[in-house]
């Protein structure tokens, strides 16, 4: 697996498309940072930029990604190579690939412009570190959309649906479900629909380092317990750890049940 | 060398292979014909591992199929289209190949063989389809395996490099080696191949030399036996 | 004739300074200075105190003075050297003073009994006048110092650390009710319920004093009016401040800092009137300021940042002004009930603010609304809060801003400042 995921990533490395994101968000980083002149203001529309635009990235570009190595893939599965290897490591080279563009994309200004002598060194850390979650996850599912639909129309346009889905209306369902039963408590159903949605699940991740003051004010000792401590924290990695393992997973399933 | 029992494959609705049955035991060139749509691919693939069939059992040189990998190490496969990762160059390609799968010997000889010496450096993205079916064959050739399986070996090549095609094929005829391929070139079926399997509906119609399918079809004419089989068999 | 009327004056000057001068020394011979130590003659304070005539010096050496309910009713000085310790064994209070013109310094006083029937305090001045409290520790105390119909004092540099637990069995730090003219200064009060309690208190100063860790309030302000209170540090009480039924109040380069919690604020105003904010620091805080029934109050050049909310507006609030100050990475700048409006708010800067300045005179030019949608909805579903910076809420505001139906249309900043401002 190792072997196909160097020469994957190595593949990617030196894509036209890694550099178009390597160098968007190098430009971003650097227009936020001495545009702008403020690091607390730049990490802010950073989180924007990562919960809405690594996700969509992830998917098209995975997806892209999957539908143009078919050939590649079908060269592979002749050689002496387990399934597993091959799709296993065409993911980590491609999930790779797209972390460390968004790292040393943002990164290096963000170094150059001096975050780890600022206090904001952990903001942008949880940052980074829920952008690579995302990279990882958006990545599995663009791959089982892919593995899924031999149609690459129908792939992209699921891609996108998915995208779209997670991104918006997930949380426009879920503020409608939550006004309409406001009578009810809802602070465990809460925080069990954001756990089921890995964008939401960043964004806390993020609001936990951001925005902790406004989330104290809320009464539930459920939430409180959550944001208050460390163990929401927790909960939010492990079920990160989760989103990634689950669609790896699945990716491993289908692929063994595969017909090329 | 190759043992197929009683194979099924459907895609969708689509029966391709209804109970196939065929061992393979003898070295040579054995050429896989049939019809559109007759199953030459799926049944090369299910060889191969890449279709997986509902019901049915390959062995290839006394190792089942399903489910594992390793015997993928005694066969050369050269697939039908040749693309590869555009951002490789094409050293950096057959490098990966070796990697992979092990050892190789040839690797020079088949790029002296078949002039890629200038394109070594180049990306794949950047190679015409005939220069892209070159370096397929050399990642075919490159390794010493006694079952070579071809996929329309002579497509996009030019007529010098054809001769040298075929006489590589000759030359692992010689060392004792199976060879499968599917063409529709039919001279060059008929020129090369020791015996033709013909597959029509996901069976085997016919299975001998290209003299016996003369003789059956009673039509001197290898092309026009084939003919013969289809308007026959369709009417 | 000038120059004579000249010397007049200067012979009728020379002549009041010698009968001050000689006024000055008679006092000095009367007043005498009482020494207290463990081994001395006089080794309790009370026994010193006793003995003491008015303006007597009482000089207390490095020791424990195990007593307490030491009661002092005359003008005296008392002074530690080094801190003697005056250890109430839980048994009721340390001093109990009613008297004028006397003072306080450098005493340790420890382990001040709890009660729930009766206020016992570290110091206690009852109907004092003129005095002076300074520099004292007061360590495990019920109330710290408490302070009731008394004026013209001065309480500084005092350290008062308890380790209250419930608001109930706790006290205050430094208490005072029904006065006027005091001065709190260069105080520190930690973990007792109330840093500093004003009740009934009227033209009074608290400079420079440090509240953190309290149970309820840093300070706690009510029917006070005319009052000033600048430069000091409210950290990490229940809540930091609260103003209460009060008017004409002078509040000035307070600092507001990470008082968390889904009752906590900054700094509340309730029934508050004609006062002023200015350059306030407000930081971390869930809700920077809660304003309920709070009427004609300037805010000027304070700074908000990263709090919950920064400016919670309740019910019945009018003719406030917002202006000049910096709104920097609140979760919510301004939340409001109802859609009335007749707060003024200009020439802030807001930090959420996108718009732009063509003209380049500083100010943008489209106006600015610090009321979001989603702090209405948040108010309605207080679950709803999770969804905090997610882009459904973002779409959501976008189209509220643009058309305006849950919040109040009139409530915008219209020239709002494109650079932070300094002040």
């Amino acid at each position: 697996m190792l072997k196909i995921l160097k020469y994957s990533f190595y593949d990617l490395s030196r894509s036209r498309w890694s550099y178009v994101y390597f160098f968007f968000y190098l430009l971003l980083g650097v227009v936020l940072l001495f545009l702008n002149n403020d690091l607390s203001n730049a990490v802010i529309t950073l989180m924007n930029v990562i919960i809405i635009l690594v996700p969509l990235i992830s998917t098209i570009f995975g997806v892209m990604y999957f539908y143009n190595s078919r050939e590649f893939t079908e060269l592979l599965l002749a050689l002496p190579v387990s399934r597993n290897s091959i799709f296993l490591g065409q993911y980590f080279g491609l999930a790779i690939s797209l972390s460390t563009s968004l790292i040393l994309g943002l990164g290096l200004p963000f170094i150059a412009y001096g975050v780890l002598q600022s206090g904001a060194i952990w903001d942008f850390a949880s940052l980074l570190i829920s952008g690579v979650f995302l990279s990882l996850i958006f990545t599995a599912l663009a791959l089982n959309i892919a593995l899924s639909n031999e149609n690459k129309i129908k792939g992209f346009g699921l891609a996108i649906l998915l995208w779209l889905f997670m991104a918006i209306v997930y949380d426009g369902l879920f503020l409608v479900a939550l006004v309409y039963f406001q009578d009810y408590p809802l602070d465990k159903f809460s925080l069990i629909t954001i756990m089921l949605n890995p964008i939401d699940l960043s964004r806390i991740l993020i609001l936990l380092k951001l925005d902790i003051s406004a989330l104290l004010g809320y009464t539930g000792a459920v939430f409180k317990d959550f944001f208050g401590t460390a163990l929401g924290t927790i909960i939010s990695f492990s079920v990160l750890i989760c989103w990634v393992i689950l669609p790896v997973w699945r990716i491993k399933y289908i692929s063994e049940k595969k017909d090329f | 060398m190759v043992t197929i029992t009683n194979l099924h494959k459907q895609f969708g609705n689509l029966k391709v292979l209804n109970g196939l049955n065929l061992q393979i035991t003898e070295a040579g060139i054995i050429a896989i014909l049939g019809p559109n749509g007759s199953g030459k691919t799926t049944l090369i693939k299910s060889i191969l591992g890449m279709v997986l069939p509902q019901q049915g059992e390959i062995k290839v040189i006394d190792s089942k199929v399903h489910k594992r990998y390793g015997y993928r190490q005694k066969i050369d496969y050269l697939p039908q289209i040749a693309n590869f990762p555009s951002n490789l160059k094409v050293k950096e390609l057959i490098e990966m190949v070796k990697d992979l799968r092990g050892q190789s010997t040839r690797d020079k000889e088949l790029i002296q063989l078949f002039k890629l010496e200038p394109y070594l450096d180049k990306k794949l993205g950047k190679l015409s389809g005939g220069s892209r079916q070159k370096v397929n064959l050399v990642l075919c050739f490159m390794f010493d395996s006694p079952l070579i399986i071809l996929d329309e070996p002579t497509s996009g090549l030019d007529p010098v490099s054809l001769i040298r095609l075929r006489e590589l094929i000759q030359q692992e005829k010689v060392k004792g080696k199976t060879i499968l391929i599917t063409s529709h070139i039919m001279s060059f079926v008929e020129e090369i191949s020791d015996r033709i399997i013909f597959l029509l509906e996901g069976k085997i119609y016919f299975k001998g030399t290209v003299n016996d399918l003369k003789t059956v079809t009673g039509e001197p004419n290898f092309e026009h036996a084939i003919a013969n089989i289809l308007t026959s068999n369709h009417a | 004739m000038i120059k004579q009327l000249h010397r007049v004056f200067f012979y009728l000057k020379s002549k009041f300074l010698c009968v001050a001068l000689i006024g000055f020394m008679i006092e000095n011979i009367a007043a005498q200075k009482i020494i207290v130590c463990e081994n001395c003659e006089v080794n309790s304070l009370q026994t010193a105190i006793q003995q003491a005539e008015a303006n007597d010096t009482i000089f207390i050496k490095n020791g424990i003075y195990k007593e307490h309910d030491v009661i002092i009713d005359k003008a005296l000085h008392i002074k530690g050297e080094n801190y003697p310790v005056i250890d109430a064994e839980m048994g009721g209070m340390g001093l109990k003073i009613k008297a004028e013109n006397f003072s306080v310094e450098a005493l340790k006083i420890i382990n001040v009994g709890t009660s729930h029937t009766k206020d016992f305090a570290g110091i206690l001045i009852s109907e004092g006048k003129k005095f002076e409290l300074k520099n004292n520790i007061l360590d495990d105390v019920f109330f710290g110092i408490l302070i009731e119909r008394s004026s013209e004092g001065i309480i500084s540099g005092n350290r008062i650390e308890s380790n209250s637990k419930e608001q109930a069995t706790s006290g205050n730090g430094i208490h005072i009710w029904k006065s006027e003219n005091i001065l709190v200064k260069n105080n520190t009060v930690k973990g007792l319920r109330d840093g500093i309690y004003f009740e009934f208190v009227d033209k009074s100063k608290i400079i420079n004093n440090t509240c953190k860790n309290n149970l309820r309030y840093g300070l706690h302000f009510m029917f006070s009016n005319n009052d000033l209170y600048k430069s000091n540090v409210f950290e990490n009480n229940g809540a930091g401040v609260a103003v209460m039924y009060s008017k004409f109040i002078d509040m000035q380069h307070n600092h507001f800092r990470k008082n968390w919690g889904s009752a906590s604020y900054g700094l509340l105003l309730k029934e508050i009137t004609d006062s002023t904010l200015k350059n306030n620091n407000f930081e971390d805080n869930t809700i920077a300021i809660s304003a309920d029934n709070t009427n004609r109050i300037d805010f000027l050049e304070n700074d908000f940042k990263n709090n919950g909310y920064a400016v919670r507006i309740r019910g019945a609030v009018y003719d406030n002004k917002f202006k000049r100050n910096n709104f920097l990475y609140n979760s919510f700048d301004v939340a409001y009930t109802g859609k009335l409006n007749n707060n003024e708010f200009l020439n802030n800067y807001w930090s959420n603010y996108s718009g732009y300045d063509l003209d380049k005179d500083g100010i943008g030019d489209v106006p600015f609304r610090p009321v979001s949608l989603f702090s209405y909805v948040v108010n309605k579903t207080p679950e709803a809060i999770i969804l905090l910076r997610s882009m459904f809420i973002d779409l959501l505001n976008f189209s509220e801003k643009v058309s305006p139906i849950f919040t109040p249309a009139d409530l915008i900043d219209k020239q709002p400042k494109m650079k932070k401002i300094v002040w």
